[in-house]
């Protein structure tokens, strides 16, 4: 897993990381069931609070991305696991939603719209 | 979850200083900076934590321990490094080991001659000769080669070049990667503490000025800045050092005010130092006003 951390960002520290780990999990590049590195590895490694790593695995835990075995640490979360896909329906209704806005101030027609996103599908 | 340290009340009346009613403490498993000014009592403050200097008031616990009548249990298992050497400058390294093996139970001579390795000190050159970067690594040497579970530093990177800390906030973070340790941070340099640090404790004239996790610190402070007709007075009021200058103005403001804010207005978080910053000049306006009155 890849994670960097810009300093000169204005998203904090924790959010970085969240965004990293997630478009990674979402893009398969982080197989299911790999562990993660502990929080306290984490924290070391990237030379950042323990508190800040605790709350990237909180918060990822929350949103279905990854799960915590007990005694052994955390884990990707399997493919199937609802809350992620639900997680990917949303994520894909908020792009179509701003596709169709953008669409429409450019002044396309609901026809055309549906046609570009056809391309897409065909690729 | 248990607090390491744990400080109450703590009054201590110097001439022209005073430490007022210090309170704060700090979890097991975490690094706390510990940050003010020149002056603000950070070193005080830590003198008494290791019972150097005597208070007027208050209670100083460490592992649960009085800090005055436990104080020797205490240091068996407190490493601390201070921002100059602590240890006679003709000696060479295999002496301070003889010197300083004794005070230990828990000394381990082949922790300490590892850490010498891993931080390239030479073992047979008087520590008086060494860098400032090396003195802090033999000092950060001997604090870890007694198995201490909490760590006191006292300034260790100021006058040192930007390798040397980073190297510095390299052994911390895999010193505390053990959950049972904690880290007690003294800085002025608060770009060291920015990223490691999970609490932040700030003194300021000698009280606490705030104290609780970093991400509290960040998220409860912000700057905004604008142009000074477009600030509400009720809002102006909250300011903290606010500075208004000919084409605008900038303040330091508690965030929970911002949505009273009008959107001409732009806010940016605050860094640990500009907080620093504007809270010092604020204390300087007030005084500067105050003698106005007089």
């Amino acid at each position: 897993m890849k994670i960097v951390i810009k300093n000169k960002s204005d998203l904090p520290i924790y959010e970085q990381i969240e965004e990293q780990i997630k478009a990674q999990i979402l893009e398969g590049k982080v197989a299911e069931d790999e562990q993660l590195p502990s929080i306290r590895q984490l924290a070391r490694d990237l030379k950042i609070s323990v508190i800040t790593t605790t709350r990237v695995y909180t918060d990822l835990a929350e949103e279905g991305f990854i799960i915590s075995v007990a005694g052994k640490g955390y884990f990707v979360a399997p493919r199937n696991n609802e809350l992620l896909r639900e997680r990917m329906l949303c994520e894909m209704e908020d792009g179509l939603e701003k596709a169709v806005t953008n669409g429409r101030n450019a002044g396309l027609s609901d026809e055309d719209i549906i046609a570009a996103l056809k391309k897409f599908l065909e690729e | 979850m248990e607090n390491i340290l744990e400080i109450k009340g703590l009054n201590k009346a110097y001439e022209g200083f005073a430490l007022k009613d210090v309170t704060f403490s700090m979890p097991r498993g975490y690094i706390m900076g510990f940050v003010g000014q020149n002056g603000s009592g950070k070193t005080t403050t830590i003198r008494a934590i290791l019972d150097m200097a005597k208070t007027d008031s208050g209670k100083i616990s460490v592992f649960g321990m009085d800090s005055v009548t436990d104080t020797i249990a205490i240091k068996e298992r407190l490493g601390v490094v201070f921002d100059s050497l602590y240890l006679a400058n003709h000696l060479n390294v295999k002496q301070v080991e003889k010197q300083l093996r004794p005070f230990y139970k828990d000394w381990s001579s082949d922790e300490f001659f590892r850490r010498i390795k891993e931080f390239d000190l030479p073992d047979n050159r008087k520590i008086g000769d060494f860098s400032k970067g090396m003195k802090m690594k033999l000092m950060v040497a001997a604090a870890l080669s007694h198995n201490a579970e909490l760590i006191i530093l006292d300034e260790p990177t100021s006058g040192l070049d930007p390798v040397a800390r980073d190297e510095l906030l390299d052994i911390l973070a895999e010193y505390i990667e053990d959950e049972n340790r904690g880290v007690l941070f003294s800085t002025h340099i608060t770009a060291d503490v920015e990223r490691i640090a999970d609490y932040v404790t700030i003194l300021h004239n000698g009280r606490v000025w705030f104290t609780g996790t970093k991400d509290d610190l960040c998220e409860s402070y912000a700057v905004i800045k604008g142009a000074e007709e477009d600030i509400p007075p009720a809002l102006k009021e909250k300011c903290i050092d606010f500075h208004a200058y000919r084409n605008g103005f900038d303040a330091l403001i508690e965030t929970a005010y911002l949505d009273k804010a009008p959107k001409s207005l732009e806010t940016e978080k605050a860094s640990i130092d500009e907080i620093l910053v504007y809270i010092a000049k604020e204390d300087k306006h007030e005084r500067r006003s105050e003698n106005d009155t007089v």
